[in-house]
């Protein structure tokens, strides 16, 4: 428990430096939120004054800091300017529907490349192995950006799935089952641009690591004692050479929600992707601190995960921390 | 696998890609900005050797086009046509801010155009701005690239070769970073920056930001090298010979690294160019009117561009096939420096 309690400290650390940074940035930012209201001729200079009072503006940045600080620990993370509400209860359900998303696709993306690059790595040079490099090469080298387009053009213009949001106008009263086919149409090209976009990374450390494990003495000893094929596969290869891949599923958390920021935005899913690009083009800094602080906590909850499944797979690490 | 199949002829492509790029004020046919309002969503331009009576022209000629009056419909008109012309005088341009000219490699007289790309919802050549474009964001995603690794150069090897708290340092933050989710930092980094800059300026600082994400693997791995390379016999003795840290660092510890900051590079670089590409595609990199992949490729996201014009996801392909080369690249760097002594 000590690792565990450890790694939590490391993790708040390094949300405490990303806030105090993004926070000294933004305020160094030429231009605010209030610039173009002072532009507006009806509205007075003083009231404009006393609106950045009211949000803490014309303090000095510690000041602003311990403002924000206190607010943070309340769980409102300060307020937003353009929609006049504290940024929790703006980004809570856009974290929710993130988060939907981005499970979903890590677990397709995961499952699929676990079960091929087993299946690859089982038939090293073999024509699936050279096949599926090579379809694994293709998909990593087409950018996210590409993939997003190409499925909302198919979209658009088959009319087979839904081009972008999260749930069709006429679903509120519907019943759950409606609801939730609903809802899984919506999700099929987000979650299929985002899978594609993980996938080729998780499938080369898989295989990589499937063939290193295939290639050692336990493994042909187990063959030898009869065990099926799938058996030594999941049951005995898997296990010992999972440390690092559980690695890299703590680092897929953070590739994963760069993709899904894009195909959000592209799909317009109700994710923190869009409310990240509107509050940065209207200059509404606590969302944007508020945003990047739910992301990096989010990545580095997973990270946190990983880390524990590593304790627990992992007998060596677990005497090291005792 | 021949070394020249995987390593020169990439390079060779990309080398000649670049070229062509920053000789894109000759090779274009137009200016990226000049608009015509009248030949808005022009369909890639044909170009015909035999004329629609059969006859064959070794100069080649293209047809005008017909708008029927509705938007963006046109006809090739084939009782008009006029030649393509080579080495004419057009809009004038400058390459890399020294040379001024106004000739182009070929072009046709008004009133045809010559699209070979199609024309966007401007009347702007795809094809000019596809070579103009490339000019921010190849160059960017290079210079932010060698921005990246110079300063993992600097900052590994003086933690590998300094040891103790700077190394603690470093190394804790770059692990700390390279779990967060890299595309929401350089948003939030962008977001720093003021919204409206001059494109110079923008282009500049672009590749700050995002040259500034990527340095903690490149030090990683050169901390690694130098760690292992200031302990081999060689350095031991030449340091007992009396040679200088300086000199033995230059000497034998960096020239060590170049395999593998070519191999990052490799990797970086197009990284970079999809990081420029993303920022302009979401607005928040360089402004219209001047070009860059990223906000050529913003004109999908609307519905319509998406369903009648096929050719404006043409951009997105080539993007695709310049990332592949530096894939193939990458690929081949890494199988030499694994197999290379060190």
């Amino acid at each position: 428990m000590r690792y565990l309690f450890h790694r939590v400290v490391q993790a708040v650390v390094v949300l405490v430096a990303i806030s105090i940074l993004s926070f000294v940035l933004l305020h160094l930012a030429p231009g605010e939120f209030f610039s173009e209201i002072r532009l507006n001729p009806q509205i007075s200079l003083a009231s404009v004054d006393a609106l950045r009072a009211q949000y803490g503006l014309d303090r000095s940045l510690p000041a602003q800091y311990g403002l924000w600080v206190r607010s943070a620990l309340k769980g409102d993370f300060g307020y937003s300017f353009a929609y006049n509400r504290p940024v929790s209860s703006l980004i809570w359900p856009r974290v929710r529907n993130t988060l939907l998303l981005n499970t979903v696709a890590l677990t397709l993306s995961w499952l699929f490349a676990l079960l091929l690059g087993a299946w690859a790595a089982a038939r090293p040079g073999g024509w699936e192995d050279r096949l599926s490099a090579v379809g694994t090469s293709t998909l990593f080298v087409v950018p996210d950006l590409m993939f997003a387009l190409a499925f909302l053009m198919v979209a658009v213009r088959t009319r087979w799935f839904p081009a972008g949001g999260m749930m069709s106008l006429d679903m509120t009263g519907a019943t759950t089952s409606s609801q939730l086919r609903d809802l899984s149409a919506h999700l099929f090209l987000p979650v299929l641009t985002i899978g594609l976009g993980t996938f080729p990374v998780l499938y080369r450390h898989v295989r990589s690591a499937m063939a290193e494990a295939l290639a050692s003495p336990f493994v042909r000893a187990a063959r030898g004692y009869g065990l099926r094929r799938n058996q030594v596969l999941f049951r005995q290869a898997l296990p010992a050479v999972a440390n690092p891949l559980i690695s890299l599923l703590g680092i897929s958390f953070g590739l994963l929600l760069s993709t899904s920021l894009l195909v959000e935005i592209v799909f317009s899913w109700p994710g923190l992707g869009p409310i990240l690009l509107e509050s940065i083009l209207g200059r509404d800094i606590y969302v944007i601190v508020g945003i990047v602080i739910v992301s990096a906590a989010l990545a580095i909850i997973g990270n946190l995960f990983a880390d524990v499944l590593l304790y627990w797979n992992d007998p060596r690490i677990r005497a090291e921390w005792r | 696998m021949s070394l020249s199949r995987t390593f020169v002829v990439p390079l060779a492509v990309l080398l000649l890609l670049h070229f062509v790029v920053v000789l894109a004020g000759f090779i274009a046919p137009y200016d990226p900005a000049t608009q015509f309002r009248d030949h808005p969503f022009a369909p890639p331009t044909r170009i015909h050797f035999f004329d629609s009576r059969g006859g064959f022209h070794l100069r080649p000629l293209v047809y005008l086009w017909k708008s029927n009056g509705e938007f963006a419909k046109y006809e090739a008109d084939t009782t008009r046509t006029a030649p393509l012309r080579f080495f004419l005088s057009g809009d004038t341009y400058s390459v890399l801010g020294v040379f001024h000219s106004s000739l182009h490699l070929f072009g046709v007289d008004e009133p045809a155009h010559v699209f070979i790309l199609g024309s966007d919802g401007y009347g702007r050549d795809q094809f000019s701005r596809f070579l103009f474009g490339g000019q921010i964001s190849l160059f960017s995603g290079l210079l932010a690239a060698g921005l990246s690794l110079g300063l993992g150069l600097l900052l590994g090897s003086a933690a590998g070769y300094h040891g103790g708290l700077l190394d603690a340092l470093l190394m804790r933050t770059t692990e700390a970073f390279a779990a967060l989710p890299w595309l929401y930092l350089l948003l939030a980094l962008r977001a720093f920056l003021p919204l409206h800059m001059s494109p110079a300026q923008t282009f500049l600082l672009l590749i700050a930001v995002i040259g500034m994400l990527g340095w903690g693997r490149a030090a990683r791995l050169v901390r690694g090298i130098v760690l292992s390379a200031k302990e081999r016999n060689y350095v031991v003795a030449a340091r007992g010979f009396g040679a200088t840290e300086w000199y033995l660092l230059r000497r034998h510890v960096l020239p060590q690294t170049r395999g593998v900051i070519l191999t990052q590079a490799a990797i970086l670089i197009p990284q970079y160019i999809l990081a420029e590409i993303t920022l302009s595609f979401l607005g928040l990199g360089v402004a219209e009117p001047v070009a860059s992949w990223g906000n050529m490729l913003s004109a999908l996201q609307q519905y319509s561009v998406l369903t009648s014009y096929w050719w404006m996801i043409l951009p997105g392909l080539l993007l695709v096939t310049v990332l592949l080369r530096y894939y193939i690249l990458a690929q081949s760097l890494e199988l030499r420096v694994e197999s290379s002594p060190y």
